[in-house]
């Protein structure tokens, strides 16, 4: 197994230089979580309209497969339907698992993430933000539906 | 019990032959992606020499049955060198009287047994537990459950920057109202090496007790209980060359005696009645069920081995161990953690290496075969306290060489490729 799977250009270079790493204002969902056993720390922000993630962006800290997995979600989400956002989710949990090869062209730099699958330990780093990403869009289910936004 | 190849370690000159020693190890022989295997992670858990693997395998092929009820001679052996093993651990430490050493699975049922079995009854509202903040969960977290049973509080020593212990404010949170000093004897992540003996007299002086994890103290440093004074000292057999899940507690005769048991079952009970029961004396108050009888039997052989070498020997090795290590990474540009002087610290040596993440520099270190552990440690308070999400952490022990050391740091040199730091 060579390092250079893990380690992909693509990956070190969305650690990097982030995509969307900053405080959302107005965001209408937020959500963090972090992976105890890493230190890892996610936080997603998100926007929606018309059932549309109009806008998304992390913030948080560990390391370099957490913080590329959450930069490629942004760019992922941004401008999908929600339902879609969550399908993605669902999606990107299979490939982890080794039961879905991606499609590259809706994947785009997430299929560089597939050589995780190969180091168990580090799968949770890659998944720790599509899991905030979820509880975030949970939520928004929840306030659609009269929940009070926390 | 002690075989042939224990003779050829008494025989051995020191400073340590490590290139003898490493023969013990047969793991040490493995390759990993190409590499003999550095194994820098014996702060976790240590390799185990052909004498305690093939003690165990002995007793399961020759020796096998339960302790005690039985009166077959078979049984009578497996007692024997159940209790020659207890005999051993004690002498080990400079427990005077055996019965003073109570067998379990280590350092976290050791803490748990006295959290619960001795300090619930003697702690109330308002009274105190002094902890520090370099210790490990395990020494952190059964207290908080009494804590919280009694009403008692929870006060920490902090860390000074020179990474010992800051004991200027000993006198303000060590008082009438402290019951329980807990302690480590090690630090596991920056090695640091509290000065217990000043400890023990400072909570005995308040009429508390001392409570010294020793999950690191006891594999890395002679130890002797009595010149130290400490009233409990927990003992993890699988970081001293042991088997997992062997180990023990260290507890002073009387306060074994006084305190309730801990869990219920076979083999702590003299009778039992309807609705109560009445209790063996200790140890065996405190040994519950069936024991880890090959587990500990091994344990015994672990100090044969160690005893064998040499104590001062070890920790003389690992000194100039750490103290090469910390200038090696010094010089890489790495930051290392916790006291500078090998004097007052043992060889856990954490440090961070220009802003690679732990978790990703131990990753592209084991591409080398080079085994360190990324992490919190679990010592969360210490992690808040040095200001780092996680540290990556080197440990040596008597089978570690100078140039492992050199392995390590050309490691880092690959990380800095990759990223570019």
């Amino acid at each position: 197994m060579a390092l250079e799977d893990l380690y992909k250009e693509v990956i070190l270079e969305h650690y990097k230089n982030p995509r969307n790493k900053r405080e959302l204002p107005g965001a209408q969902v937020s959500c963090s979580r972090n992976n105890p056993l890493c230190g890892d720390e996610i936080t997603i922000q998100a926007r929606l309209g018309d059932g549309i993630v109009a806008e998304v962006t992390f913030q948080g800290s560990g390391c370099s497969i957490s913080q590329a997995s959450a930069s490629m979600l942004t760019e992922a989400v941004t401008g999908v339907s929600k339902d879609r956002a969550l399908e993605l989710a669902g999606e990107f949990r299979s490939m982890m698992e080794g039961s879905l090869d991606p499609d590259e062209d809706e994947f785009g730099d997430m299929v560089a993430l597939k050589g995780v699958v190969k180091y168990p330990v580090r799968i949770k780093c890659a998944v720790l933000a599509w899991d905030v990403l979820q509880e975030a869009l949970g939520d928004a289910a929840g306030q659609a539906s009269g929940a009070s936004p926390h | 019990m002690v075989s042939k190849e224990m003779a050829s370690v008494i025989e051995q000159t020191r400073p340590l032959d490590v290139e003898r020693i490493r023969k013990d190890f047969p793991l040490l022989e493995r390759r990993f992606h190409g590499k003999p295997i550095v194994y820098l992670d014996s702060a976790n858990t240590s390799q185990k020499p052909r004498q305690v693997i093939g003690t165990i395998t002995e007793y399961y092929e020759r020796h096998n049955a339960n302790l005690y009820r039985a009166v077959y001679e078979l049984a009578e052996e497996a007692t024997e060198m159940f209790e020659a093993a207890r005999g051993k651990l004690a002498r080990f430490v400079g427990a005077l009287d055996p019965s003073c050493i109570v067998f379990n699975r280590g350092t976290t049922e050791s803490i748990n047994l006295v959290a619960h079995a001795y300090a619930r009854s003697v702690l109330h509202e308002g009274d105190e537990i002094l902890l520090s903040e370099v210790e490990h969960h395990s020494n952190i977290v059964p207290w908080q459950f009494a804590a919280q049973a009694t009403g008692a509080r929870l006060r920490y020593l902090t860390l000074g920057e020179d990474g010992a212990l800051d004991l200027s404010s000993l006198d303000s949170v060590l008082t009438e109202r402290t019951k329980v000093v807990a302690i480590t004897g090690q630090s596991n992540v920056i090695g640091t090496l509290p000065p217990l003996r000043r400890l023990a007299d400072a909570a005995h002086t308040v009429g508390a007790v001392i409570v010294v994890d020793g999950a690191q103290l006891v594999p890395h440093n002679a130890v002797d209980v009595e010149a130290l004074d400490v009233d409990f000292l927990t003992i993890s057999g699988h970081k001293m060359l042991g088997p997992t899940a062997s180990g023990g507690l260290y507890g002073k005769r009387d306060l074994l005696d006084r305190m309730d048991p801990f869990l219920g079952g076979g083999e702590m009970i003299m009778e039992v009645y309807r609705d109560h029961s009445t209790f063996k004396a200790p140890p065996h108050k405190f040994e519950a069920g069936t024991m880890n009888i090959a587990e500990e039997i091994g344990l015994g052989a672990a100090v044969d081995y160690l005893e064998a070498v040499g104590m001062e020997a070890i920790r003389e090795h690992e000194k100039e161990l750490t103290a090469y290590a910390i200038r090696r990474l010094e010089d890489a540009g790495a930051t290392v953690f916790g006291p500078k002087d090998v004097e007052i610290r043992g060889g856990a040596v954490s440090f961070w290496y220009r802003d690679i993440h732990p978790h990703d520099l131990a990753q592209i270190l084991d591409q080398d075969a080079v085994c360190v552990r990324p992490g919190h440690h679990c010592a969360q308070l210490l992690m808040r306290r040095l200001g780092v999400p996680a540290t990556t952490r080197a440990s040596f022990y008597l089978y570690n060489t100078p140039s492992e050391v050199d392995a390590l740091v050309d490691s880092l040199a690959r990380a800095q490729e990759i990223f570019g730091a």
